[in-house]
């Protein structure tokens, strides 16, 4: 069992608070990924997990224990850095063999663990080589196995696949799930990319400016943001966001916004072409042809711009106008703070 | 492939005037750079009577001699110039005056007079390899070769491994003070040596290493400019390697041993090459605190060589030769560490 729980934290600079009061529960075995704009704060929530911070407040506790003031060798977690962080000097065995020589393992153990390691990620016939004699991807390899090695509790990753190109992160994507599921280890994973945690997370945090503004598994992020920054945060392409005032006069009837709406929150992916008098009328500006979908870019008629990602359709001409619809489903309501006000069934 | 490397020109195909003038201050810097140092070798290789001869021959020359029945001594050989006018070579036997007594290695029992206006010595291309033999029997030469090298060897480690480690602590940890002790320690690179030689020797010898290589070797060891260059180069060493190193279980010794100085090997290079060069080099302190000939480095011998009266060149100039050779070999091995480690830091 390896549980990871925050109470209370917050981190400040001098007078830049970078974490405020952060409260998270983290079970056995979840995939956790925390997400957010550069800036947020969740690389050093995570950097305070692996004890390379210290927390200016708050408790941290790995399997109930209050770990604050046990250094990060001993808090039983690995970390995967942006930057890979193998030692440029070490071979590949090297640099996996390194932590558990510092623990002070026998070396026929240590042999064994670096090559069923190396034999896990396909790293076995790289092992003599230098970080430098290795692509982007076996690197990125390298670091994680040099993190399974040492068989932490919590397994820590800074944005590991940003240095890659996004083919290869998409491939390495697949195999960090592959792994999560092989292990079933608790792993924290930081990224700015949502599509990243989408497709990784058991859970998201998505984070702004030092605050959770939401947790949840990511069909409840989709589905039930809480408010307009996690709604526009998550999904690609994003949120469109049509203040109520402009929705008046359309003849939508499916539109119509309950009390104290301020804004209505339609995917671009929920709009369907329909008849003339059904939906809002959108005069199209601009459009992406990608095969089974057309993204449309429109303006409504007081000129807020609207996205839509049209199935299986032939490209709209430009200037035309287009009605759109939705299904009411699809709709999500927000008051003037940003806050949800439930979705609109 | 030589002559290829030592004919390239600027533009393909055609020698220009910047070609023209690269070469020949290549050629003037080659010249006077490299002329005393080759003097220098040839002349350690002459007799002692070949070095004192005027004019100066670039080549080591030695009299040829021809050993005679009747002569104990082996006799200098001279093209003499016989009244019949034909040149031949005869021994000479002695010399009074202008007026030589001279004898035909044919006829070794005819002496026949001769005027030095008459003769040439006749001479013959020959290197005097006993200036260097003789040294290691006629001087403690071993000695004083051995307290250098124990000296230089010992000095350049403790230099190596104390200013890492204290570029190691300003360089990668945060502590109050941090900027105030650099500032310190870069802060003596203004105080010339020899300012403070006295109290150096104060110290020395109240603490009892006078006439002891350990009085020559403690006060080296802390370089300012050692602690810089290391600092400056160790600042390009990522700090998620240390803290990679850190969840490693690394103790803060084994990152400083096993990361930050295999990665500083460049920067270690370059001062090992400065502190053999400073150490080996080194006269003032040594003359100081070493005052016994049993502790002499070859700085010191070299020094002693020159009497007030009588100064035996040839000796000298061996020496010299002997003491330039250790910087040349560790500059030639080591030069190639300084460019690999300035290449690479030009790519990050």
């Amino acid at each position: 069992m390896s549980t990871l729980e925050l109470h209370a934290v917050t981190k400040s600079f001098g007078a830049t608070h970078v974490i405020q009061h952060i409260d998270l529960n983290v079970q056995h075995g979840e995939f956790i990924v925390f997400v957010g704009p550069s800036g947020c704060g969740k690389s050093t929530l995570l950097r305070m997990i692996a004890g390379l911070e210290d927390p200016s407040s708050g408790d941290i506790l790995i399997d109930k224990q209050v770990v604050n003031t046990v250094s990060a060798a001993d808090r039983g977690c690995a970390m995967v850095f942006q930057s890979y962080a193998l030692y440029p000097h070490m071979s590949v065995h090297a640099n996996m063999a390194f932590g558990l020589e510092n623990m002070g393992m026998r070396k026929d153990l240590i042999d064994q663990k670096v090559t069923t390691t190396a034999q896990l990620l396909r790293l076995d016939q790289l092992l003599d080589r230098r970080p430098t004699q290795l692509s982007g991807g076996q690197r990125q390899r390298v670091a994680i196995g040099r993190a399974i090695v040492r068989e932490p509790k919590i397994f820590l990753f800074d944005e590991p696949l940003s240095n890659l190109d996004a083919e290869l992160r998409v491939s390495m994507r697949s195999e960090l799930r592959e792994l999560h599921q092989r292990l079933g280890a608790t792993m924290v994973y930081v990224t700015h990319d949502q599509v990243e945690a989408m497709t990784l997370a058991d859970r998201i945090v998505v984070l702004r400016q030092g605050r959770i503004e939401q947790v949840g598994s990511p069909q409840e992020l989709y589905e039930r943001p809480t408010n307009t920054f996690v709604a526009g945060f998550i999904g690609s392409p994003r949120m469109n966001f049509i203040p109520v005032a402009s929705l008046s006069g359309q003849p939508a009837d499916s539109f119509h916004a309950p009390a104290h709406a301020h804004t209505l929150g339609i995917r671009p992916e929920h709009f369907m072409r329909c008849d003339a008098h059904e939906g809002l009328a959108v005069t199209v500006t601009n459009t992406e042809y990608m095969g089974s979908q057309t993204l449309v870019q429109a303006t409504l008629q007081d000129g807020t711009k609207i996205e839509a990602l049209l199935q299986d359709t032939a490209p709209p001409a430009l200037h035309q106008t287009l009605s759109l619809k939705t299904l009411g489903k699809h709709i999500h309501t927000f008051d003037a703070d940003g806050q949800a006000l439930g979705n609109h069934a | 492939m030589w002559l290829k490397f030592l004919t390239r020109t600027r533009h393909a195909q055609r020698f220009g005037w910047t070609d023209g003038l690269s070469y020949a201050y290549l050629v003037i810097g080659l010249f006077t750079l490299f002329a005393p140092v080759v003097w220098l070798l040839m002349s350690s290789f002459k007799t002692e009577a070949a070095i004192g001869e005027f004019p100066p021959t670039f080549l080591p020359y030695a009299q040829r001699t021809v050993q005679l029945d009747n002569y104990p001594q082996p006799l200098p050989l001279f093209a003499v110039r016989t009244e019949q006018g034909e040149v031949k070579p005869m021994a000479q036997v002695s010399r009074i005056g202008i007026m030589a007594t001279m004898v035909d290695p044919a006829h070794p029992t005819e002496t026949v007079q001769v005027n030095i206006q008459q003769r040439q010595p006749l001479r013959e291309l020959s290197f005097a390899t006993r200036n260097y033999t003789e040294l290691f029997g006629k001087f403690a030469f071993g000695t004083y070769l051995f307290n250098s090298v124990f000296i230089t060897v010992v000095a350049t480690a403790l230099t190596l491994l104390f200013n890492s480690m204290a570029a190691f602590a300003l360089s990668k940890y945060q502590f109050k003070g941090q900027k105030t002790v650099f500032l310190l320690i870069i802060a003596t690179l203004m105080i010339p040596p020899t300012i403070v030689l006295v109290p150096i020797f104060l110290v020395i010898n109240s603490v009892g290493l006078l006439n002891s290589l350990w009085g020559v070797i403690w006060p080296a060891v802390a370089t300012p400019t050692g602690v810089f260059l290391l600092r400056q180069y160790m600042l390009t060493i990522p700090d998620e390697l240390l803290e990679a190193a850190r969840m490693d279980h690394a103790s803060e010794w084994r990152i400083y041993w096993r990361i930050v100085l295999p990665l500083s090997a460049p920067a270690l290079a370059v001062l090992a090459i400065f502190s053999v060069m400073w150490r080996w080099n080194d006269f003032l302190l040594p003359l100081i605190v070493l005052s016994k000939s049993e502790f002499f480095t070859l700085q010191l011998a070299l020094n002693s060589f020159q009497g007030e009266l009588n100064t035996q060149w040839h000796y000298l100039l061996a020496m010299t030769v002997i003491t330039l050779l250790p910087i040349t070999l560790v500059f030639a091995f080591l030069q190639r560490y300084i460019t690999t480690g300035i290449a690479s830091a030009g790519v990050k």
